[in-house]
C-alpha cells in the first residue's frame, strides 16, 4: 500500500505555507458570483407568505385573488385550512412572479382568516413557561450531597445566554428550475453533495435528477445542510410555471426570524470547593429553548467533566419561536460560558487568581487534553499580559473606565468526514482536484490545492481545484468542523495513489522501479539522486493520449492518521467598562488554539479571527428580543439585532498552538473551537472590571448599569 | 413596496404643488425606502427635492448660519463653520457612524424620520398599540423608548441633529401652498392623538426647506451621546447643551435631551441650575441629576436615568473644556 502519511514537519513545501486564498481577489472585487447573485433567462421571483403569529390555526385560505395578481405564475399552499402554525413566520404560502414586487403583491392578496391561539415566546424565568418545560432527568455521579456538606467553600450563580439568530449576509434560498430532464438547482448551501438527494426526496423524484451547482456561499455557520420549505415551494412554483426558474432568497426578516435560532442557556449553579479552589462537587439547574423542538442541552460541566460528585437537571422548554438550527458549535458556547463564569465567581469569593483555579481542575478535563490546555493558560497569559494587568474582581481603580481580564475555554472534536476526491493528471502536465464539497469562506480551495501540490512536488498555483457541484465525487456536509480533515486526507489519497500511477509510466525510462521515484521541485526523480530525473511536464508527455484519473477516499472509521479528533482553546478577554454608562469597550482578545497540523496558519488565523468577532458580539450586543404578549420578534433587522462593528472589535491577538506533539495527530477541524470561549471571557473581564457578575449575557449598558446598581444597595 | 409615480422638480413651487396626502417627500430615502418596503409607508407619488438647488448647502447668513434641508450629515460634520461656532452639531453628526448614512442622510430627513420604535415598525401604529386598543411599550419590551413618555407616547424622538439644533436656538423654515412659515425646531414635534396619526407638524403639502441657526456668539455648546456600539448605532440617550457666557459665569444655559421622550425633552430645572454659576465637575453633576426630575421610566429602562444624568453632565463639562 502507498505511504500515505504527511511529509514531516521539517520538509513540507506547500503545506504550511500562509498563502492566501485563491478566490480572496475574485471575492474582495466582486467578480466572484454568489447564487443569490444570478440571474437566469425567464427568471421568476419567489415569495413567502409567512405567519404574523406566533400560534394560530388557519380557519379559510382564499389564493384566488394572489392568483390574478398581474405577473404572478402560480401560488402554493403550504399550511391548510384547519392546520396550525406555531411560530412567527412560519411559512403559509408561496407565490411566483415575473417580478419580485408582483410576487409580493401576490403574497398581499392572499386572503387568510386567522384564530389567534395563547403562545409562549419567553423562557427566561421557568417557573412562568407553564407545561411548556419538559425535564431531561436527573443525573447524579458520585454523591453532591455529602461533596457539597463536607465543603470548605461552596458558590453558587445564575446565569443565562439569549436564543441567537443566524445573520449569514447572504440569505437563505437558491434558484431552481424544473425541466423535463430533471431539476436544476443553485442553492446556498453547506451541503452540495447532500442537498440534491434531499430536495429529491421532498420532491419525490429520484435523486439522480438533481443537478446542484454552487460556486461561492455568502455565511452558513451551521444553517444550511437542507433543501428547506423554501427550496421545496421554490421548486414546485417552477414546475407550475412551466418549468421556468425560480428565485427565492429569504428577506432579513425572515432570515432572521426561521432561518435559524442557537438555543438559549440558563442555569442555576452551585459548585463545592476546597480552600486552594479544587472543586470538588457539581449541581446544577438548567433549561434552554429552541423552539417547538425544545432546546439544545449544554454540556454541563464544560471540560471539566470528571468532577467526582454531580447532579444535573436539565428542562427543553418549547416556545413558539422559530426553529432551532445548528450554529457554529451547538450548545458549546453556551456551556462554556455557564461554566466557566460559575469557575471564575467560585474563584472571586476565594480571592485567588481564576487561571490557578483553571489550572488546578485541569485534573477533571479529559486527561488526552490536560497538557495542551496547561500550555495554552500560560501563552494565553503571556500573550494578553496577564501578570501585569489582572487583579481582584472589582480592584480596578477610581475612574469611571474599569478595566478588567477574564478567561474562557473550548474544546470540540473535529474529525474529517466522509469525502472523495477524484484527481487527475494530463499528459499536458496539468493536475486537476474534483470534490463534490465546497468552500465556506473558510479558504477550502486553497488548502486542497496546498496538500495537492505537497503530494505533486508542484507550485500550488499548478493546482486546478473543482468544487461546488454534485456531478463531483460527494464530500459530506461542511459542518461540525470535519471539512478540513476530510477534503486533505481525501485530496492526499487520490494525489498519492495518482502520482503513483505516473512513477509505473516513468520508472522504465530511468532505469529504476517505482517504489524508487519521488515527486520534488517540479521533477520526477530517483529517490535522493537528482541528477536522474524527469521535469514534471516531460514525465507527464509520456502519458501520450491517456490521462491519469485516481480515487482518494477518507473513511472517518479508518482515517490512516491522516486526522483525528479532539482540541483544547484558551481565550482571554481584556475590557474597559464605562461605569457611567454600562458601555463595555473591547481593549483585547487573545486566542491560543491548537487544531493539530495546520495547513495554512494564515487561513487558521483568520478563522480564529471571524470566531472571536462571533464571540464579541454574542457576549456585548446579539440577541432575539421577543414580545410576551404578542408573541412578535421585535428586532428582526440589522438595526436592532445588534452584531459588532469594525470599531467595536478592538485588538485580536491569535497563536495556533503549532508544535511537534500535536501536528503528529493529524489534521482536526478548526470552524467550530474558537468560537466558543469568547464569550465567557469577556463576561468574566466584565466582572473583575466591575466587580460584579452581569448574570444574563449580551453584556448590554442596561444589564451592566443594573448589575453595578444592585451592588450598590447590596 | 407599493408602485408609486416619480416626480423630480426643480424649484420648491413645482415641488410643493406636487404634494398631497398620497405623496412623500424624498430626499437621503434612508429611511423612507425602508418604510416603504415594509409597506409602513404607502405613497402613490415620490417628490424628489434634490434637485432643488436652493435646498442645499451650508452657509453663514446674518451672523448665525443657514442649512439647507438636503445638506447631508457629512457636509455638516465637515464644515469648518460647524466645527469653530457650533461643535455640538458637529459631534451631533458624526454620531451617525455610518459613512454610508452620512453621505446620504440629511438634515431635513434627520429631522423628519418617524420613530424607531420596534412596536411602530412591526405594525403596531405610532402609538404601539394592540387591537384592543392596550399600549404595547409598558407591558412589553421597552429598553429603547421613552422616560418622558407624553400621553400614549411611549417612542422616542430618533433626531440625531434636533437636540443640538434646540439647544442652539434654531428655527425650520416651512414652505406651502400659502406661503412660508418659520417655527422652532421643537415645534416640528407634537403627540399624535391617534395610533394611525403623526407625529410631525409639518403637512402633507409643505416642505422643510432651511434651518437658520443664530449666531453663536461665544456660546459654549456641546452634544454628548451614549451609544451602545461605536458602529452605527442608535443613541440610548443624548444631551445637547448650549450655555451663553458672561465672563466665566452662565448667563444663559439650554440643556436639551435625545432619545428620552416622543419630542426632543427640555430640562429647564437643570438648565435653570446653571444660570448664574461658575462652570465645574461638581456643576455639572448637579445638573445631571436634575435633568431626570419628572421622568417616569417604565420596567426595561430605569437605566436610561443614569445614561441621562450621564449625558448631561459630560456635555456640559465637554463644552466648558473641564477635563473629567
Amino acid at each position: 500500500m502507498p505511504n500515505y502519511s504527511w511529509p514531516p514537519m521539517t520538509t513540507r513545501k506547500a503545506i504550511g505555507q500562509r498563502l492566501t486564498r485563491h478566490d480572496g481577489i475574485e471575492k474582495a472585487s466582486g467578480r466572484a458570483k454568489y447564487n443569490s447573485d444570478l440571474n437566469k433567462q425567464d427568471l421568476l421571483y419567489g415569495v413567502l407568505l409567512t405567519s404574523p403569529y406566533a400560534h394560530a390555526r388557519i380557519r379559510s385560505i382564499d389564493t384566488s385573488a394572489a392568483e390574478r395578481v398581474p405577473g404572478v405564475t402560480a401560488v402554493t399552499v403550504i399550511v391548510k385550512a384547519g392546520e396550525e402554525v406555531n411560530w412567527q413566520s412560519q411559512e403559509i404560502a408561496a407565490v411566483a412572479a415575473t417580478s419580485e414586487q408582483a410576487a409580493r403583491d401576490g403574497v398581499r392578496a392572499i386572503k387568510i382568516d386567522f384564530e389567534v391561539l395563547p403562545h409562549v415566546v419567553r423562557e427566561e424565568d421557568l417557573s412562568k413557561v407553564g407545561n411548556r418545560a419538559t425535564p431531561a432527568g436527573e443525573q447524579v455521579t458520585g454523591d453532591p450531597e455529602k461533596a457539597f456538606k463536607e465543603a470548605e467553600v461552596s458558590a453558587e450563580g445564575q446565569y443565562g445566554i439569549p436564543v441567537l439568530t443566524h445573520c449569514c449576509l447572504e440569505p437563505h434560498g437558491q434558484i431552481v428550475q424544473w425541466t423535463p430532464s430533471g431539476v436544476n438547482y443553485w442553492p446556498s448551501t453547506q451541503n452540495v453533495s447532500g442537498i440534491g438527494p434531499d430536495l429529491a426526496k421532498n420532491l419525490e423524484i429520484p435523486a439522480t435528477q438533481v443537478k446542484v451547482h454552487q460556486d461561492h456561499i455568502g455565511g452558513g455557520f451551521g444553517s444550511k445542510f437542507a433543501s428547506d420549505r423554501w427550496g421545496l415551494e421554490a421548486a414546485r412554483l417552477s414546475k407550475a410555471s412551466g418549468g421556468r426558474p425560480v428565485k427565492l432568497f429569504l428577506d432579513r426578516a425572515t432570515e432572521l426570524n426561521i432561518a435559524g435560532n442557537r438555543p438559549s442557556a440558563f442555569a442555576k449553579i452551585k459548585m463545592a470547593a476546597k480552600r486552594d479552589g479544587t472543586i470538588t462537587g457539581w449541581e446544577s439547574t438548567s433549561w434552554a429553548t429552541g423552539g417547538m423542538s425544545g432546546g439544545g442541552m449544554p454540556p454541563l460541566p464544560y471540560v471539566f467533566t470528571n468532577i467526582p460528585n454531580k447532579r444535573l437537571n436539565h428542562s427543553a422548554v418549547k416556545t413558539n419561536g422559530g426553529p432551532l438550527r445548528a450554529w457554529r458549535a451547538p450548545n458549546h458556547p453556551q456551556a462554556s460560558f455557564l461554566t466557566c463564569a460559575a469557575v471564575e465567581d467560585l474563584a472571586a469569593k476565594l480571592g485567588m487568581d481564576p487561571i490557578e483555579v483553571f489550572l488546578k481542575n485541569l485534573q477533571w478535563a479529559p486527561e488526552a487534553r490536560r497538557e495542551s490546555y496547561a500550555h495554552q493558560f500560560k501563552k494565553a497569559a503571556e500573550m494578553a499580559e496577564w501578570s501585569k494587568r489582572w487583579h481582584r474582581r472589582g480592584d480596578s481603580g477610581s475612574g469611571n473606565i474599569k478595566r478588567g481580564l477574564g478567561v474562557g475555554i473550548c474544546t470540540w472534536g473535529g474529525a474529517g468526514h466522509l469525502s472523495n476526491c477524484r484527481a487527475t493528471i494530463h499528459p499536458d502536465g496539468s493536475v486537476q482536484i474534483e470534490l463534490g464539497s465546497q468552500d465556506l469562506g473558510t479558504g477550502t480551495r486553497t488548502i486542497i490545492a496546498q496538500v495537492a501540490a505537497e503530494t505533486y512536488g508542484l507550485p500550488v498555483e499548478a493546482v486546478k481545484v473543482s468544487l461546488g457541484d454534485n456531478a463531483f465525487p460527494a464530500s459530506n456536509a461542511s459542518g461540525g468542523s470535519t471539512t478540513v480533515g476530510g477534503v486533505c486526507s481525501s485530496t492526499r489519497i487520490a494525489t498519492v495513489n495518482a502520482l503513483e500511477k505516473l512513477f509505473e509510466q516513468v520508472a522504465t525510462g530511468l532505469n529504476t522501479t517505482p517504489d524508487k521515484l519521488e515527486a520534488v521541485g517540479g521533477k520526477i526523480q530517483v529517490k535522493g539522486d537528482a541528477a536522474k530525473s524527469l521535469t514534471w511536464a516531460a514525465a507527464c508527455k509520456k502519458l501520450g493520449t491517456q490521462s491519469i484519473t485516481e480515487m482518494g477516499q477518507n473513511d472517518p472509521k479508518n482515517p490512516k492518521g491522516l486526522n483525528t479528533q479532539g482540541v483544547a482553546g484558551v481565550q482571554i478577554a481584556d475590557v474597559s467598562v464605562d461605569v457611567e454608562t454600562g458601555v463595555v469597550k473591547m481593549n483585547r482578545m487573545v486566542a491560543v488554539q491548537d487544531c493539530g497540523l495546520v495547513v495554512n496558519p494564515r487561513l487558521a488565523e483568520s478563522q480564529v479571527l471571524g470566531a472571536c468577532i462571533m464571540s464579541i458580539c454574542g457576549a456585548l450586543m446579539e440577541e432575539r428580543i421577543m414580545d410576551a404578549r404578542t408573541g412578535r420578534v421585535l428586532n428582526p433587522d440589522m438595526e436592532f439585532y445588534k452584531l459588532a462593528g469594525a470599531a467595536d472589535i478592538g485588538e485580536i491577538l491569535v497563536h495556533m498552538d503549532i508544535r511537534e506533539e500535536n501536528d503528529k495527530r493529524g489534521i482536526i477541524g478548526l470552524g467550530e473551537p474558537p468560537t466558543v470561549g469568547g464569550i465567557a471571557a469577556i463576561a468574566n473581564a466584565v466582572a473583575n472590571a466591575i466587580g460584579v457578575r452581569v448574570p444574563m449575557v449580551p453584556l448590554t449598558p442596561d444589564r451592566v448599569l443594573m448589575a453595578l446598581e444592585e451592588k450598590r444597595s447590596a | 413596496m407599493q408602485a408609486f409615480e416619480y416626480a423630480n422638480p426643480t424649484t420648491v413651487k413645482d415641488a410643493i404643488a406636487l404634494l398631497s396626502d398620497d405623496a412623500a417627500v424624498l430626499a437621503g430615502g434612508t429611511d423612507l425606502i425602508s418604510m416603504m418596503k415594509e409597506y409602513l409607508a404607502t405613497p402613490k407619488r415620490l417628490v424628489n427635492i434634490k434637485s432643488i438647488k436652493e435646498l442645499g448647502g451650508i452657509a453663514k447668513a446674518g451672523g448665525g448660519l443657514r442649512i439647507g434641508a438636503t445638506a447631508t450629515f457629512d457636509e455638516l460634520a465637515t464644515s469648518t463653520l460647524v466645527r469653530t461656532e457650533y461643535p455640538s452639531l458637529q459631534q451631533a453628526a458624526l454620531g451617525v457612524t455610518s459613512p454610508q448614512i452620512r453621505n446620504m442622510g440629511t438634515v431635513g430627513g434627520d429631522l423628519l424620520q418617524r420613530p424607531r420604535c420596534w412596536y411602530f415598525r412591526n405594525g403596531f401604529g405610532i402609538l404601539g398599540k394592540d387591537k384592543d386598543g392596550t399600549s404595547l411599550a409598558p407591558i412589553g419590551e421597552n429598553r429603547y423608548h421613552a422616560i418622558f413618555p407624553k400621553g400614549d407616547a411611549y417612542y422616542v424622538n430618533p433626531s440625531s441633529l434636533a437636540p443640538a439644533l434646540i439647544a442652539l436656538g434654531a428655527k425650520a423654515k416651512i414652505a406651502g401652498p400659502n406661503g412660508n412659515r418659520e417655527v422652532g425646531i421643537d415645534e416640528l414635534y407634537v403627540i399624535p392623538g391617534t395610533n394611525s396619526g403623526r407625529e410631525l407638524s409639518l403637512q402633507p403639502n409643505e416642505i422643510l426647506t432651511e434651518i437658520v441657526v443664530p449666531a453663536a456668539r461665544g456660546t459654549k455648546n456641546a452634544t454628548y451621546e451614549v451609544r451602545h456600539k461605536e458602529a452605527l448605532d442608535w443613541p440610548l440617550a443624548t444631551a445637547s447643551v448650549a450655555l451663553q457666557m458672561k465672563g466665566t459665569s452662565i448667563a444663559k444655559a439650554s440643556i436639551v435631551l435625545g432619545h428620552v421622550g416622543p419630542t426632543p425633552v427640555m430640562a429647564a430645572a437643570a438648565a435653570n441650575a446653571l444660570t448664574g454659576k461658575t462652570l465645574s465637575a461638581d456643576l455639572a453633576t448637579e445638573a445631571g441629576r436634575l435633568a431626570v426630575e419628572g421622568a417616569n421610566p417604565m420596567s426595561g429602562n430605569t437605566y436610561k436615568l443614569q445614561l441621562v444624568r450621564t449625558a448631561v453632565k459630560r456635555a456640559i463639562m465637554q463644552a466648558g473644556g473641564i477635563k473629567a
